[in-house]
Parts: C-alpha cells; structure tokens; sequence
C-alpha cells in the first residue's frame, strides 16, 4: 500500500495524501487503494486553478464583499481588557497598505521554560516596560549655592526594576553628556554642570528633562499585560520593540511574534512577513466572523512580499511596480504616470490586462491567454 | 560580505536553501524562467544572512502550508 502511495506523492500534496491515509478503512485491496488514489488525483487536478485564470480578481471579489460586512468598530476590547487594540476594517486596511507607522503595536511574548510557568510573571512583565526617571523619583531638589542638583530616588522601586543606583548613575551620565553625575549612599545622585558660566541655567532646564530619561526596560514598550494561554503565561504588550526583547535571556525567541510587519521584516526576513501578513488579516476577519478561504489571503500576501521586500496594495507599493505605464494610469494618479512616461520615453508593451481593456483589444486572461498554432500543409 | 550569522529558528521563518547551480539550471529549465522573473529575496534578508548567498542565486524556500502541509518557492536573490 505505501508503494502506491509513494507513486502519488509529488503529484498530490502531503497534506491530502495523509487525509487519504487517515480515512482509508482498515481493510482495503490493493486494487481499491489504487482507485482512490486515482479518483483523489482527478479531483486534485480539476481543482487547481487554470492557466489564465485570473486569480488576482476573484481573491480581490473574495475579499473584498465579505468586506463590505465589516463593522467599522475601530476601537473596542478584542480579548485582551485593558488593551486597546485597531481591529476591523482599520487594521485590515493598515495591513494591507503596509502602514510603516501602525496605529496599536503590540507583541506576544512568549516566555522560556522556568519562566512561562507564571511565577514572578508580574514582576517580569513591570521590568519589560519602558520606565523614565519619573517612576524612582523621591525628589529633585536644587541647590543654588553649591550650583548643584540632587536626585533623591525611592529605594524599593529600584530594588524591583533589579537597579542600583550605580547602575541609573551610569545609564544618566550616558544620556546626558553635558552633566556630571556622582552617585552618594543613601540613593540619591548629585548632578553638577560641566559648563562653568551658565551651570544654574543648565541644571534648571536639566530639571524638566531629566524626569523624562529612560532608565530601565525595552524602548517603546508602554504597556504589560501577562495572559495565560492554554497552560503557560505570556506578555501581551503594547507598543514594540522586537530587536530589543529578543536579546532578553527570558524570551522564547522562536516563537515571539510583534504585529509590525517593518519590524518583523527587519528582523526575521520576507518570508516570516508573509506568514505574519497571513496571521494577521485571519485574526481580524476570525474576530469579525468572517470566513474567507485562506487562498486568497496568501496570495494577497504573496503579492506583497513579491519584491523582497514589503509593499502596501497602493499607489505607492505594488502598482508602482508595475511594467505597463498604462496599468499604473489606470489605477490613480493618471495624469502623473503619463507624464512621467512621456518625459522618459516609456515603452508600453501591452502585455496584461488593463492596458488591453483600454485599447479594446483581446485580454490575456482565460482562452484568451494561449495563441493558436495551426498546421501549415 | 558580512560574517555568518546564526540561522534564524522563528517560527514565522522557513527553511531557507541555497540551490546549487545545476539544481538551479534545471529550476530554470523546468519553469522556463529567467532568475530576473523569479520572486525576489534582499542579499541583506536576515532570514538567508547564514547561506552566503550571492546576487543571482536562487533561494529554495520550503514553507508550511496549512492547505497543503508543505510547499516549495523559489526566490531570486537580488541586490538593492
């Protein structure tokens, strides 16, 4: 029997194969296996689209009127409380445009063994957020004789963030290169001016400022949220930095997923953006109950990630990719495209389809792809 | 050209191969393509940083599919 199945296997996928499989009674002849396998093969092959199909129009028909029952909810609680996330047509719409500046950034951070079990995950996930000085301020009080500020900072705060003041001493004097900054014992950081003639100055503007400078955590990361999963914790947050959470030592990096495709595409490459893509316009079509076969939404991503890199269904991603300065007309910006062909001399070729709808001519779609080649006698 | 980088083991990211050039000549031959026409992959794309790939090799991309468990996807590797 697996001698049958072995013949079948580049022409039918695993996947089809393996339902066969699965579905097979338990006694079959051999002779039956073969009919099946056959009959499977037929169907496979009838199923796959045509040459000359035009697959692009039907995944934008498929897409497109499902989409149109779409509510326009753009903010409401999706699962996670607490979190406000785009969903809907909003975030379909982002996706889709390959936005570089999306409007939620969020990530799933999935945790390492000891970690994901939940313990201590508060604590873990408080660490995660971006903190200023803000937080560990007691009190900033300025002495004008002594041209000197002193940063008192709360002690328990920064046992929890796992700092030292020696440690916020250093991050400080990083950040701010113009100050000199001199850690004492009982939490507290003297801060002096390196410039001699306007040092008050200085130190009062410093004032202001400094509340502001990032102490601890990962960068962009504005809020935490752990979420048990099945059996293990996770940190839903808001905000991303994937580049930064992925050099924690606690962070399952091979499973840890942000919803900026850039990010995703800087970091992981075209094809987890296309995979990330996929995910993301199924979370928004599930949560709004609407099915759509996932064809549709893989060539969409396909379409996408054609070039190597990410580009948005618009003017300014894939139609600018198109050969034909006619296509590109068609789509917006007429007056432009024309233009722009005219002054560089632009050859189109009339190869696909607008630009033959235009001229009135045959489209290469369907039968009307294929040339007809006749016997000459 | 950049030293070897660890291969990448996400989830999200697929199996990545470099094909040889008679893998790549029959590739061609069987698809009657040019490597130009193939989709394309960036020569910085962290995903092939561990191959060594050069401009004009073919990247054979061995994906999960979840209609038809695996597929097979070819992609140009250009410069930019």
């Amino acid at each position: 029997m697996t001698k049958q199945f072995k013949q079948y296997e580049d022409k039918i996928p695993e996947k089809i194969l393996e339902e066969v499989k699965e579905h097979l009674p338990a006694k079959c002849s051999e002779a039956k296996v073969k009919k099946i396998l056959e009959a499977v093969y037929s169907e496979y092959r009838r199923s796959l689209a045509q040459p000359g199909e035009s697959v692009g129009l039907v995944g934008a028909e498929s897409i497109g009127e499902p989409g149109t029952q779409m509510t326009l909810n753009t903010f409401h609680f999706a699962g996670v409380s607490e979190l406000n996330v785009t969903t809907g047509l909003p975030r379909l719409i982002e996706i889709l445009d390959g936005r570089k500046n999306i409007n939620t950034k969020m990530m799933e951070v999935y945790l390492k063994k000891p970690y994901s079990t939940g313990k201590n995950i508060k604590k873990l996930a408080e660490n995660m957020k971006e903190t200023t000085l803000q937080a560990f301020l007691q009190e900033i009080s300025i002495n004008i004789a002594n041209l000197q500020m002193t940063i008192l900072m709360k002690k328990s705060k920064l046992k929890n963030a796992g700092l030292t003041e020696e440690k916020a001493t250093k991050i400080l004097s990083k950040t701010f290169k113009k100050f000199k900054f001199k850690k004492q014992k009982d939490y507290s950081i003297i801060v002096t001016s390196n410039s001699k003639d306007e040092a008050l100055n200085e130190i009062y503007k410093l004032k202001e400022k400094i509340k502001d400078a990032f102490i601890s955590g990962v960068k962009g990361i504005t809020q935490v949220l752990p979420v048990k999963r099945g059996e293990e914790y996770l940190i839903v947050t808001a905000g991303s930095n994937l580049k930064e959470i992925l050099k924690k030592e606690y962070v399952d990096t091979t499973r840890t997923v942000s919803n900026d495709l850039f990010e995703i595409e800087g970091m992981l490459g075209v094809e987890a953006t296309r995979q990330i893509i996929i995910n993301e316009v199924l979370k928004v079509l599930d949560a709004q109950g609407i099915n759509i076969d996932i064809r549709h939404i893989m060539l969409v991503a396909d379409a996408m990630c054609m070039s190597g890199k990410v580009m948005g269904i618009n003017r300014y991603g894939i139609v600018k990719e198109k050969p034909s300065v006619l296509a590109r007309a068609s789509f917006e910006t007429p007056i432009n495209h024309v233009i722009n062909a005219a002054l560089t001399g632009e050859v189109d070729y009339l190869n696909s389809v607008i630009e033959n709808v235009m001229m009135n001519q045959l489209v290469p779609v369907g039968t009307g792809l294929p040339g007809l080649v006749t016997k000459t006698k | 050209m950049a030293a070897k980088k660890d291969k990448l083991t996400h989830i999200l990211v697929p199996v990545h191969l470099k094909l040889s050039d008679k893998d790549k000549k029959a590739l061609m031959e069987k698809y009657n393509v040019d490597i130009k026409e193939l989709p394309k992959i960036s020569i910085k794309d962290p995903a092939i940083s561990h191959l060594d790939a050069k401009e004009r090799d073919v990247i054979k991309i061995i994906r999960k599919s979840s209609t038809a468990g695996e597929t097979v996807f070819y992609r140009g590797v250009i410069n930019e």
